[in-house]
């Protein structure tokens, strides 16, 4: 079910751990799968990420995911982060089965949680950046028969 | 794939070779339909009067209380549905079932809610058994029916049938009971278990998919549920499915005549599992209680960690397990059996469920130990669950 990027990923998750003493740390949940993940970032003063570290407790898409979007995020600038969306990290997994969209999206907003735990802590404004939510689960409707 | 290990036979079963040869002169020489007049057809005819019997004595019922139908699903919709329409106006519209059921029966529930049908689940204790004491308080004069089914799908658990029963007897209350884990695993008697009405389902012991049956007892008259020609004694329409019947009651027959046999091989590969994953797998526990639990069945949640991440990792090393997340199955609540014994969802949602057959060996246990303890300490250092209960432990 799922490509062979995510499965890559997945079997060999680029930058699992921790940085200690990070510059930015964000955790974010989906209550409705259960599913969590944590971001970990290293912003040197020019405001490059130079570093991103991530762990997850989630499925095969939430781990391949936070991989990705680690990669995607290394290097950059902040803003060049922000523009890391759920989509992009998607297209570059080669897509993801509908159901495993909010997947996706729970690795968006950990790289924003992180950013905003980094604004916080240095008492800095990120343009374009809000308060993330910690819960993302979106009321999804079923269809009945 | 090089090495697999099939542990998933509550899901479905391989058909056995006994089984396939039996049915395989069905499609190519006996296609006659039973129904038509000629002897070329009467054969067939025959050999399902005999298929029928042969069921019938596994569980001391009479032939003509053993009706085949399409499955597992398709036997608990009729005894539910019918069932409701027989007293639905004459007596009420309650009906008791548990927290615990398989979708056949719960969204046939949440459909006869929809038309007005209430509906009360029973809880379960943590082993997953049913509270008598609560069915009990549940009755009601307007209750027509109690279904709770034998063993649990998921966990195992075998249900107090025979006091259920007795307990929806002595109200004058109709007792259905989804077997379709059970029947041809554990001994079944109908009369001993009070059983009013039985689902059971061939893919499940060894038999081929798409053919079952539902048990109603002599007297029950509920009504037919595919309306058409005259077969199933009028009360399953469709030219029955001649290879999958003779396939089910082949089937039946081997798993009765195997059956202590088997069950020993069984406990005794499932106790060695149960007992290497506990004692060898830190914050691991055993789902569902240790005795009363059918011989093949074994659940497993491992804190911090997610049961499709663990999936796909014992796929990689040939390894067919299901989960009590269903977040592989297209749906991404926990399981409803795991947080019905009371698990918090992120436990329920880190599940294993390993299933034997006669056919699993002690090697293949041992390999299965020993993936799992490697992918379980694998996904644990990349979560930030066991992240933080580590930071905690080192606080205190
Ligand atoms: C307890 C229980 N009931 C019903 C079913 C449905 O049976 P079938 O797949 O034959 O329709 C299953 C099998 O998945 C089951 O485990
Ligand atoms: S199922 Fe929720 S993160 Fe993947």
């Amino acid at each position: 079910m799922y490509s062979e990027k995510v499965m890559d990923h997945f079997q060999n998750p680029r930058n699992v751990g921790e940085i200690e003493n990070a510059s930015g740390v964000g955790t974010v949940g989906n209550a409705k799968c259960g599913d969590i993940m944590r971001m970990y970032l290293d912003i040197d003063d020019n405001g490059i990420i130079q570093d991103c570290k991530f762990k997850t407790f989630g499925c095969g898409a939430a781990v391949a995911t936070s991989s990705m979007a680690t990669e995607l995020v290394k290097g950059k600038t902040i803003q060049q982060a922000l523009e890391v969306t759920n989509k992009a990290v998607m297209e570059a997994l080669d897509g993801l089965p509908p159901i495993k969209i909010h997947c996706s999206l729970l690795a968006e907003e950990a790289i924003h949680a992180a950013l905003w735990d980094y604004a916080e802590k240095n008492g800095i404004k990120i343009e374009g950046l809000s308060k993330p939510k910690s819960d993302i689960s979106e009321d999804e409707e079923e269809e009945e028969y | 794939m090089s090495k697999m290990v099939y542990l998933d036979n509550a899901a479905t079963t391989k058909t056995s070779a006994e089984v396939v040869e039996a049915m395989l002169p069905y499609f190519t020489e006996y296609y006659g339909n039973p129904s038509s007049l000629y002897g070329f057809a009467s054969h067939n005819k025959d050999a399902i009067s005999k298929a029928r019997k042969t069921i019938a004595d596994t569980i001391g019922a009479k032939e003509k209380e053993i009706y085949f139908t399409a499955g597992g699903s398709a036997s608990d919709n009729w005894a539910l549905k019918a069932t409701a329409d027989l007293l639905g106006e004459k007596k009420g519209k309650h009906i008791i079932t548990s927290k615990i059921e398989h979708h056949a029966i719960m969204h046939t529930c949440d459909y006869l809610a929809k038309k007005g049908y209430e509906i009360t689940y029973i809880d379960v204790d943590e082993n997953g058994v049913i509270k008598l004491d609560e069915l009990k308080e549940a009755i009601r004069p307007d209750t027509i029916l109690i279904s709770v089914m034998f063993a649990n799908n998921e966990i195992g658990t075998i249900q107090p049938i025979k006091e259920i029963g007795a307990i929806a007897h002595e109200h004058g209350i109709l007792f259905h009971t989804d077997a379709v884990q059970a029947y041809s695993h554990i001994p079944i008697n109908v009369d001993e278990y009070n059983i009013d009405m039985m689902s059971a389902s061939g893919h499940k012991f060894y038999g081929p998919k798409g053919i079952g049956f539902l048990y109603i007892r002599t007297g029950v008259k509920i009504g037919s549920f595919v309306h058409g020609g005259a077969q199933e004694r009028k009360r399953r329409a469709g030219t029955e499915n001649v290879p999958g019947i003779i396939g089910i009651a082949k089937a039946a027959q081997i798993a009765h005549e195997h059956m202590s046999e088997w069950n020993d091989k069984e406990i005794a590969m499932r106790d060695h599992l149960i007992d290497r994953i506990l004692d060898e797998i830190p914050y691991s526990r055993l789902n569902g209680g240790r005795d009363n639990r059918l011989p093949n069945n074994a659940n497993f949640s491992f804190q911090f960690v997610e049961g499709e991440s663990m999936l796909i990792m014992l796929d990689m090393k040939g390894i067919c397990a299901s989960s009590g997340s269903a977040c592989a199955s297209g749906s991404l609540d926990p399981s409803h059996v795991l947080l019905g014994i009371g698990l918090p969802h992120e436990i329920a949602h880190g599940s294993v469920r390993l299933t034997l057959s006669d056919e699993t060996t002690m090697e293949d246990i041992d390999y299965t130990v020993d993936a799992l303890k490697e992918i379980v300490a694998q996904l644990r250092s990349m979560s930030p669950l066991y992240e933080d209960f580590v930071k905690k432990q080192n606080n205190k």
